[in-house]
């Protein structure tokens, strides 16, 4: 177990760490203007076309293409100059040991240039992007530059852990569970015990509702986290963590339908926006427990429980049908099944066999059949 | 009436021109003073006093550039008494047909539809004479049927038609059909007449023009200039005559093509005020200046003198016109600021003291050169330029006694050769004599011209303006125009016609719309050269703008951010400059979609009327300005902040009609217009797209400031390394590359 002066040496340490990355971007571009040149920073393209499927490791990478970004260009300046705008607010973040929000960021460095009505950022819309640049541009997550997004996400199950220096027992959260924090660096969160067998990830904060009320976790000895839609990067972050440092497999329960898929797809391979954090985020591992277009005749759900499928989800789902890792039989069978079915299921649509069929009947016995997907 | 055919006057509807009798345009002005022209002197203190206005020093200097003394001034006679009462009894202001319609009293010529109905019956003037001469015979119509007149009845009828009629049915054509223009075509003429007789003096011009207002739509018409003086004796056949015989075959560059002189203004003033015209002249500072008042005898169209009389005046020597007429007076396009303001331009030599009516500003236009125009050189005709009535009309003059002689000697670049040339191809002999060709060969004479290859005529004939004086005059004129070109063409030849192109253009600057608001020093609510009604809300204070409306109005208010029911008196200054702002704003974006400014001058005269009618206007159509950066709707103007002069110099310029306002589409002349235009267009594209460059640089290098700005910051907490060290870094490095349009 780490000692409180571990965790803040360990803080210290990735503080300067990034600081001298940052140091280093400044003094790169001094360096150049000083040679006359025109300076220049080469930022990782964040886009489908810089992006590969891997198969090895089962995760979407991103390439090694790049853009100039330049200072004495008509169109650039101004992105270029935002960008150190971010870095030396992210600088003052590190040097004081505070984190803030993003939406908090775009405050910080917002105001008029000189006596001009232009303005340094002329909205988050303007920011986001350019904090996104920061950290590919020197390899460094949004969390390290001390920045977090709103927390999203929850938690309950057979785990203790601390959490900024406070033990949090995971078994003892109540009806709403611990909220994740959007930064769950090893420096923030430590994992002290774990009794879990799995992970069980739920799309939905209703029937992760259900399925903590009827501690379905404490019955089945696992972590229920809800992620309120597309997990946050916290969520993803947590569930990559307790994955490898408590070796036990993530279960993905989500809508029978293409955003649904995709959910577990980005859990799985990482986003292509995010590409870049693939490696830190993404659970290859991740298994998709349902709702399988298959289950609506295995459990025999009542016809009135489906949803017809509009052109937009029939496009998605033929989309996703032409990713890589997708490619396998099993996967184009469950989409195939979705698409000849031209139905999609919720989750809540289990409850119309009765309020607890899901964590009584429905769960149990997919896991006891090993009824998954990966 | 073969003379007839000198004037460039139509006859209308088959009517002759009995009384319409050719003289020679321009009188001798210099020459002993005749003694015995003098009628009548009046002792001094009948006289009518001269004010000298001249002060002591300018008066002895006798310097040119010093103000001339604004005329003689009459403080008693004729202008105190009523027309009527002027004249002679024996002198008819009106031919008694014209009575009726005409009485002696001006009224009935005071509106403008009466000047229709004054004829009688409209456009069958000769009808209605006709009619009256067969009322005199007795025969009556009834019926049906139709009394039988004779002969003599209609001959008499047809004499009766008088130049007053003839004046008033026409005045269209003459340039007076309308006060406004009656006012501009009398300056012109009395200025053109007065530039014409001080370069033929060998004088440098100095003008005068005043326009006073003495009556509703009454104007009086002084126009003063420095030349030679008019010799007492020839004053009534310059002025109190209708119509003279233009200078059609002395081919010689001049300003005499335009209108109908200086008479039918005198006779205009004359049937509508019934004022005479009234001249003063001197002809050397050692004679004495003479005061003449000289009316149109109509029944005769002769002149006659009311009053002679020896009169005291400061100049030295020159004439002074002076004209009473119905008029009105009006600015911008088509009125006489706007004429003298392109006479100034065009006569760079010549200058303008400008008197304005309505107690404007007087306008002064300084001579910008020392120097007069060389004398243009009169030369022959060519052949190629001369028409079939003309080359008859010459055939019948010629002093030659054959028609080989009569090419040669009064034709140019006719050698004998050539004569014979054209003479076996008409087939006619050579050795015949000039009168029987013109009767009955000279059509085949004619078309064997067009046949024979002759020689261009030299081109020496025509002088331009130049170069360095226009650039000056638009310089002048057109002050703080960001940019200048000038161009004047080599000299060339159209049908036989040498002439000469020039064009002048001035870009942006001033033009692009700094508005003059006012004198600012002085508290008032000036906006756009208007005080505005302080006791007013703002958005109707500022429709006493010309040019402003109240949705306009509205619309600046806006833009500059004021309160439209803000009251002008309590208006702050800051909001006030806030509203010029607005307005410069406003006119600066409308220039750049209003037509350009077009300046044609036809030897040195201003055309202002049918400009669209003109090969100017067609030749700067023609040319694709956008080529050159300029806006140009299709077949269009060209649009944006420019004044565009175009001058043809030439020894004959081709109007379009008797008007002479327009130039007729020869395709020589088009192209040569065009020519100069892309010569000036040129500059004025390399010139634009250098701005472009140049404001796309500033704007860059403005823009790498400002964020070098933010960026030393950001560097400077990053780096730990000082501002000012970071800012010469950057600002060094960004001279690398606030030039180019390329980055690496």
């Amino acid at each position: 177990m780490a000692t409180k002066r571990d965790i803040s040496a360990l803080k210290k340490q990735k503080a300067a760490n990034t600081l001298r990355r940052l140091n280093e971007l400044a003094e790169q571009v001094v360096a150049q203007a000083e040679k006359g040149q025109n300076p220049t920073i080469e930022i990782p393209i964040r886009a489908l076309s810089n992006v590969s499927w891997n198969e090895k490791s089962a995760i979407i990478e991103m390439g090694d293409r790049t853009q100039s970004r330049t200072l004495f260009n008509v169109n650039m300046a101004k992105r270029f100059t935002q960008t150190f705008l971010v870095a030396a607010a992210c600088k003052e973040l590190l040097d004081s040991g505070k984190t803030t929000s993003i939406r908090d960021l775009y405050y910080m460095t917002k105001h008029t240039i000189g006596k001009t009505s232009e303005n340094t950022f002329d909205g988050q819309e303007e920011s986001d992007p350019i904090i996104e640049d920061l950290e590919v541009t020197i390899n460094a997550l949004r969390e390290e530059l001390h920045l977090f997004a709103s927390n999203r996400g929850s938690m309950v199950g057979e785990v203790t852990f601390v959490d900024a220096g406070d033990t949090i027992d995971a078994r003892r959260q109540g009806s709403g569970g611990w909220a994740v924090p959007s930064i769950v660096e090893d420096d923030v969160i430590q994992f002290v015990k774990n009794d879990a067998k799995f992970i069980l990830l739920v799309e939905k904060d209703a029937v992760w509702r259900r399925l903590n009320e009827d501690k379905f976790w404490r019955k089945h000895k696992c972590i229920l986290v809800q992620s309120g839609g597309q997990p946050a990067r916290g969520v993803r972050r947590l569930l990559r963590r307790m994955v490898d440092e408590l070796k036990i497999p993530l279960y993905v329960l989500v809508d029978n339908d293409p955003w649904g898929l995709y959910i577990y797809s980005v859990l799985k391979q990482g986003s292509i926006n995010l590409a870049y954090e693939s490696v830190r985020m993404a659970v290859p591992t991740a298994r998709f427990l349902g709702l399988s277009s298959f289950d609506r005749e295995r459990y025999e759900l009542p016809d009135g429980s489906t949803i017809m499928l509009n052109k937009k989800d029939e496009d998605r789902a033929k989309q996703m049908m032409r990713y890589p890792w997708f490619a396998d039989r099993k996967w184009q069978r469950e989409l195939k099944k979705m698409l000849d079915s031209k139905v999609k299921l919720e989750i809540e649509a289990l409850s119309r066999k009765g309020i607890t069929f899901i964590s009584e009947e429905y769960l149990p016995r997919k896991l006891a059949e090993r009824d998954w997907l990966v | 009436m073969a003379r007839d055919s000198q004037m460039k006057l139509p006859e209308i509807a088959g009517v002759p021109w009995p009384q319409l009798l050719p003289g020679k345009r321009t009188p001798a002005r210099e020459g002993a003073l005749d003694p015995g022209v003098t009628k009548e002197t009046e002792s001094p203190e009948k006289m009518p006093q001269t004010t000298p206005r001249r002060s002591k020093d300018a008066a002895s200097s006798a310097s040119r550039s010093s103000r001339p003394a604004r005329g003689p001034r009459k403080t008693n006679g004729g202008r105190a008494r009523s027309a009527i009462q002027a004249l002679p009894e024996e002198t008819e202001l009106f031919p008694e047909d014209d009575l009726e319609a005409a009485p002696a009293e001006v009224k009935a010529f005071a509106p403008e539809e009466d000047l229709d109905d004054a004829g009688g019956a409209g456009p069958e003037a000769p009808a209605a004479a006709e009619l009256s001469g067969a009322a005199q015979t007795g025969d009556q119509r009834s019926g049906g049927n139709r009394a039988r007149r004779s002969a003599e009845a209609m001959a008499k009828a047809q004499r009766e038609i008088s130049v007053s009629e003839f004046f008033v049915k026409n005045r269209h054509l003459l340039g007076f059909d309308s006060p406004s223009r009656a006012l501009l075509t009398t300056v012109k003429e009395a200025v053109d007449n007065a530039l014409d007789a001080c370069e033929d003096g060998g004088i440098l011009p100095t003008l005068l023009v005043e326009l006073e207002e003495t009556g509703e739509e009454r104007f009086r018409v002084a126009v003063q200039d420095n030349g030679p003086g008019i010799l007492v004796g020839q004053v009534p056949k310059v002025f109190g005559k209708l119509l003279y015989g233009s200078k059609f075959h002395t081919m010689k560059q001049s300003r005499g093509q335009q209108g109908i002189g200086i008479s039918a203004a005198g006779m205009y003033g004359q049937l509508t005020t019934g004022r005479p015209v009234i001249i003063t002249s001197r002809t050397k500072p050692t004679y004495t200046a003479h005061y003449l008042e000289v009316i149109i005898n109509t029944k005769k169209n002769a002149p006659e003198i009311l009053k002679d009389s020896e009169v005291e005046w400061t100049e030295p020597h020159g004439t002074r016109v002076e004209i009473e007429l119905k008029g009105s007076y009006k600015t911008g396009k088509r009125s006489v600021d706007e004429y003298l303001e392109q006479t100034a331009l065009a006569n760079p030599h010549a200058e303008i003291f400008y008197y304005p009516p309505k107690g404007r500003k007087e306008v002064v236009y300084p001579r910008l050169t020392e120097e007069l125009p060389p004398e243009p050189t009169t030369i022959k005709p060519h052949p190629y330029g001369v028409e079939l009535g003309i080359l008859m009309k010459m055939l019948k003059e010629t002093s030659a006694k054959h028609v080989r002689a009569a090419l040669v000697e009064d034709f140019s670049r006719v050698t004998p050769k050539v004569a014979d040339e054209i003479c076996a191809v008409a087939g006619v002999s050579p050795r015949a004599r000039p009168n029987a060709i013109a009767n009955h060969d000279a059509e085949a004479l004619f078309n064997a011209i067009q046949k024979v290859k002759i020689r261009a005529p030299s081109t020496d004939c025509v002088v331009p303006i130049g170069e360095p004086l226009i650039r000056a005059s638009l310089e002048r004129e057109i002050r703080d125009a960001s940019f200048y070109s000038v161009r004047t063409r080599p000299p060339t030849v159209y049908r036989g016609n040498p002439f000469q192109v020039e064009v002048g253009l001035a870009y942006g600057g001033q033009l692009t719309g700094l508005i003059d608001h006012g004198d600012l020093s002085d508290g008032a609510a000036w906006v756009g050269g208007v005080r505005l009604n302080p006791t007013k809300r703002a958005e109707m204070a500022l429709t006493a703008i010309p040019g402003v409306t109240r949705k306009k109005a509205v619309e600046l208010l806006l833009k500059a951010g004021v309160e439209r029911s803000a009251k002008v008196g309590m208006m702050k200054e800051t909001q006030l400059q806030l509203i010029r702002d607005a307005l410069d704003a406003e006119v600066r974006s409308d220039a750049q979609s209003r037509p350009i400014h077009l300046v044609r001058l036809a030897n040195r005269v201003p055309l202002q009327y049918q400009q669209s009618a003109c090969a100017i206007h067609k030749a700067v159509s023609d040319v694709n300005w956008r080529r050159y950066g300029v806006n140009q709707p299709r077949g269009g103007l060209p649009q944006g902040p420019m004044v565009l002069l175009v001058h043809i110099a030439s020894v004959w310029v081709p109007f379009t009609s008797e008007s002479k306002e327009a130039l007729a589409h020869y395709p020589e002349i088009i192209d040569e217009i065009k020519k100069g235009l892309m010569d000036c267009a040129r500059e004025l594209g390399n010139y634009l797209s250098r701005r472009q460059r140049n404001r796309a640089q500033s704007e860059r290098r403005s823009k790498f400031d400002l964020y070098c700005g933010e960026l030393v910051e950001a560097l400077h907490h990053l780096t730990g390394r000082k501002r000012t060290e970071l800012r010469t870094v950057l600002d060094s490095a960004a001279d690398n590359y606030a030039d180019t349009g390329e980055e690496t």
